[in-house]
Order: structure tokens, then C-alpha cells, then sequence
């Protein structure tokens, strides 16, 4: 944890923005090093995919659109902000001291609701991977609503910026000054990209499958999808990389996992249970909980993967 | 022989370590950037290998092995790549490396114009 | 015995932390960062077999991917300070 206050401190005094973005980059690698230790390793999984990795890209595909230098505001630097803040700080802390030691059987909230998870999850759902169960079953309607959040984020980014640029036909074919400015002459990334991509994307199938049974699932296959195509879009260029995955697919699948999932609620009340209830999906009520599971993780990873996609499509496509 | 092999996976995680130690002083005392990343390089040649084929002896024959050998190819496999990248970059972005100095223009010029 | 070597992996990390940021130029930061994520995953392997559980290793297959993608992406807006410049325009948008 002392190297999240380092990388801390530094982010927020250093003010070339370009060094904060590699720091930031850190940052999320060091915080899914302590989630690995705290034993959450699903959320280490996602915090080193997304926090690490797609956060940095996106990051800097802003930074492609604004300048590299903060700008320094030359404010009164009130000595009270600082006191608030500190006071604030020693509050909170404060707080935390009367909270159960880490893991504390005892604790409030392990009363509740999560021993009858962590009892019945065995028996309802049978799936190894209990945050799976909890978070596809027993909390199935929390995780659509982040679906929907994904979606939203990337409707917003593709109204915002996804303008269509009028007056910019150039042709097609590269000039050949052009060509050099992209990274496709070079041979050794791109061959080393081609033989990696598939295993990159079968990757994905895997962590998206196996996630009911290890840590992984829908978010995590989500973003390592998308990230097979931001490498061939990297290496090779934005137009080719469209041809490949045109933004008609991919505003598809956005939607389309959406649809599935809630479609699998809406099954789950025309089939006479509750939303999102799917132990009425198939004829016992654990291979409905497994298939439901199945349905929705799909639909969670298609919506990832699409959003991820289209939001790095539309930063890259900007002209500075 | 179960002693030979604890002995040889207790010796490879101790020369993966130390390698790993070895690489990241490296890349804290070289004197230029390019340079450093044959300091990185250690780090991610030797350094994981070693540490990784230590866990692999000690995991017995299981699928542990094999994602822990999966792991060792694609680092093997990538980090090269990403080095090339990067070096390419450092080099069209005008660093120049430190050796390329002649004697001459030694007297008043800067060396390595860096870009922050 | 194996608590030595999370060690050594610590001090590699302190090391490379140190790197990226102190480092002129910005290629150090982006080589210190990339050490920075094999050492990661080189972590969480090891930790994976202190406590016994070998699911962390698809987290460091991740990671090891994820870093390497984070790296081309970051030389390649260093290089040519964009992330992909579109040549045709007929596509209107993302819409």
C-alpha cells in the first residue's frame, strides 16, 4: 500500500499529463495487487484488465485530443481547503477504526444476507464460483443495471464525439508518405500481432466460459475481446481495422446484449417466475440457474466487448 | 529424487530472484533509455524464467504447469515485441543514443535530445 | 523460502517504481511501467502458490496480455501522437 501512496502523490503533483497516464496505469496495477492479497481475485481480474489496460488506451486517446501540460491555475491556494481536507481525512479514519477487524466472523455483514448466499449457493446454483452465482442470480438485477451503464457510457461517447466529419473524402489508398506513419511497415509487430490475436480472442472465450467455475466471467471476457481488436487496430489502421469489425456490428452486439439479458428477465416472468428468475427456464431449477447464468454472462461480455470497442474506435477516429 | 528436483526448483527461484533484483537495478543505474530496457530485458527474460520454471518444478505435472508455461512463452514471446516498439519510438522521437557521440562535437553540443 | 522471492519481486517493483518516476524522457516512464507489469504478474504467481490457489494465474495471463497491449498502444501515440488517423471518410461517424 505504500507504493499506492507514492504513485499517488506523484500523479497528483506531477504535470506533464502524459507521465500521469503511465502512473495511473500503475496505480490500478498496484490496487489489483492488493485485491489479489485481500483474495478477491475477481475483482483483481477485472481492475487489471479494465483499470490497467483499456483505462490507460482510452486515456490516452484523450490525451491525443487535448494538450500534455496541465494547466497551472493560479488560485489563492486556500490554507482552509487543506485544513478541511486533512480534518475530513482524520474523520474518516477515525471511523474506520471502530469498524470488525478484516474477516471478523463476527462482523455485521456477515450476517445477513451472506452466509445464506455462501450456504445456498452450493444447492440453488451449483457453480463453484460463488461471485458468480452472486453476482449473475442472486444479485441478476444490479448487474443489468451496470450493463445498462456500460451501454449508456458508450451511447454518450458516440454522441458526443462520434460526429460524422463532413468534408474529409480523401481516398482510400494510403499515400506513401502515409503509409510510413502507421505502424504497418513494420514487419516484426505485425506478424507478431497476427499470431497473436487469435489466441488473444480464444482467450476471451475461455476466461468467458470458465468463469463459472474460476474467477472470470462476462466483464472480464468482455475486455479482453475488445483488446484483440484495439491491438489489430493499433498495429494496423483505424480504416482497416473498421473493415474488419464495421461499426454496424459493433453497435449490434452493444445492443444485442442488452436485449439478451433483459430478455432473459422477461422470459423468466412470461415463464410464470419473477424477473429474472431462472429457475423457471429450463425443467429442474439448477440447470435453469445454469443456463440463465450462461445466457446473461454472454449478453454482459457481448455488451462489454462492443462498448469497448466503439468508445476506442470513436477517440481514435478524431482528428487533432 | 524428489531431493534433485526440490533442489534444482529452490535453485531456479533463486537465480530468477536474483536476476530479477539484477535487471531492476539495471534499469535504475544505466545511463541511457536504451540501455535501460536491456535492464528490463533481464528482467523479463531471465528473471521470470527462472522464477517461473522454480514454480512450475515445485506445481509437479498438472495444469498448473501448463498455464505456468503458457505464461513464460507469451512473455518470452511479447516482450520483445514491445521492447522493438518502444525503441523504434525512442529512436523516431530523436533520442539518440548515448555511444553516438564523435569525438569532435563533444566540445559544446548536446548529446541526447530528449523528448518529455 | 518463497516469501524471499515475493521479496525480491517487491524490491524489482521499487525499483522500477522509481523509474517511471523519475525518468527524462518518456520512454523510461513507459519501459519502467512495462517491468513494472511483468513483475506484476510474476507476483501474482508467486502469491498464487503461497496460498495455494492456482486461479491467480489466469489473472497473470491477463495481465501479462494486457500490458503488452498497453505498451504497443503507448509507443504508438508517442510516435506518432495520434491513435489512428482515418484516411476515408465516407463512414459517417459511429452513429
Amino acid at each position: 500500500m505504500g507504493f499506492m501512496a507514492v504513485i499517488g502523490f506523484a500523479v497528483a503533483r506531477l504535470r506533464n499529463l502524459f507521465a500521469v497516464v503511465m502512473l495511473t496505469g500503475l496505480f490500478s496495477l498496484t490496487a489489483a495487487v492488493l485485491y489479489v492479497i485481500l483474495d478477491a481475485v475477481d475483482v483483481a481480474f477485472t481492475e487489471a484488465a479494465v483499470g490497467a489496460g483499456i483505462s490507460t488506451v482510452l486515456m490516452l486517446g484523450t490525451l491525443a485530443l487535448t494538450s500534455s501540460e496541465e494547466r497551472v491555475e493560479k488560485s489563492g491556494g486556500s490554507k482552509w481547503a487543506l485544513v478541511l481536507v486533512v480534518v475530513t481525512g482524520c474523520v474518516l479514519v477515525y471511523g474506520t477504526l471502530d469498524m470488525p477487524p478484516f474477516g471478523d466472523p463476527t462482523a455485521a455483514i456477515h450476517h445477513h444476507v451472506a452466509p445464506y448466499y455462501l450456504e445456498k449457493s452450493g444447492q440453488e446454483i451449483g457453480l463453484p464460483n460463488v461471485v458468480t452465482s452472486v453476482l449473475a442470480s442472486y444479485r441478476g438485477y444490479d448487474t443489468l443495471g451496470e450493463v445498462f451503464v456500460i451501454f449508456t457510457a458508450a451511447i454518450g461517447v458516440l454522441l458526443i464525439i462520434g460526429r460524422p466529419q463532413f468534408g474529409r473524402r480523401r481516398s482510400h489508398r494510403m499515400l506513401v508518405g502515409e503509409l510510413h506513419e502507421s505502424m504497418r511497415t513494420n514487419v516484426i509487430l505485425r506478424v507478431g500481432s497476427k499470431l497473436l490475436i487469435p489466441v488473444i480472442l480464444l482467450f476471451a472465450l475461455y476466461v468467458q466460459w470458465h468463469g463459472d467455475f474460476g474467477p472470470g466471467g462476462g466483464f472480464q471476457a468482455g475486455v479482453i475481446f475488445a483488446s484483440g481488436f484495439i491491438l489489430y487496430a493499433l498495429i494496423f489502421d483505424i480504416d482497416t481495422a473498421r473493415t474488419m469489425i464495421p461499426a454496424r456490428t459493433t453497435r449490434l452486439f452493444l445492443v444485442f446484449g442488452v436485449l439478451l439479458y433483459a430478455g432473459v428477465g422477461v422470459a423468466g416472468l412470461v415463464l410464470g417466475g419473477n424477473f429474472l428468475d431462472y429457475s423457471v427456464l429450463a425443467a429442474d431449477p439448477v440447470s435453469g440457474q445454469h443456463l440463465g447464468i450462461l445466457l446473461i454472462e454472454f449478453g454482459v461480455g457481448s455488451t462489454v466487448a462492443a462498448a469497448m470497442i466503439s468508445i476506442f474506435f470513436t477517440f481514435a477516429r478524431q482528428e487533432h | 529424487m524428489d531431493i534433485a528436483l526440490e533442489i534444482l526448483s529452490w535453485g531456479l527461484l533463486f537465480v530468477g530472484s536474483a536476476f530479477l533484483v539484477i535487471g531492476g537495478i539495471g534499469v535504475v543505474r544505466l545511463p541511457d533509455v536504451f540501455t535501460r530496457m536491456h535492464g528490463a530485458g533481464i528482467i523479463d527474460t531471465m528473471g521470470v524464467g527462472g522464477v517461473m520454471s522454480g514454480l512450475m518444478i515445485q506445481a509437479g505435472f498438472t495444469i498448473v504447469t501448463i498455464k505456468l508455461a503458457l505464461i513464460i512463452g507469451f512473455i518470452l514471446y511479447t516482450s520483445p515485441t514491445a521492447t522493438h516498439a518502444l525503441a523504434r519510438a525512442a529512436l523516431h522521437g530523436g533520442v539518440r543514443p548515448r555511444g553516438d557521440e564523435t569525438p569532435e562535437d563533444e566540445s559544446g553540443q548536446g548529446n541526447s535530445s530528449s523528448k518529455t | 523460502m518463497m516469501a524471499a522471492v515475493a521479496l525480491a519481486v517487491l524490491v524489482t517493483m521499487a525499483l522500477a517504481v522509481f523509474r517511471s518516476i523519475k525518468g527524462p524522457t518518456v520512454y523510461d516512464r513507459i519501459l519502467a511501467v512495462n517491468a513494472f507489469g511483468t513483475l506484476t504478474v510474476v507476483l501474482i504467481s508467486v502469491y498464487g502458490f503461497l496460498s495455494e490457489r492456482p486461479e491467480f494465474l489466469d489473472l497473470a495471463l491477463v495481465y501479462a496480455l494486457i500490458n503488452f497491449i498497453g505498451t504497443i498502444a503507448v509507443s504508438k501515440y508517442v510516435e506518432f501522437s495520434h491513435m489512428g488517423r482515418p484516411t476515408g471518410g465516407d463512414e459517417l461517424g459511429d452513429i
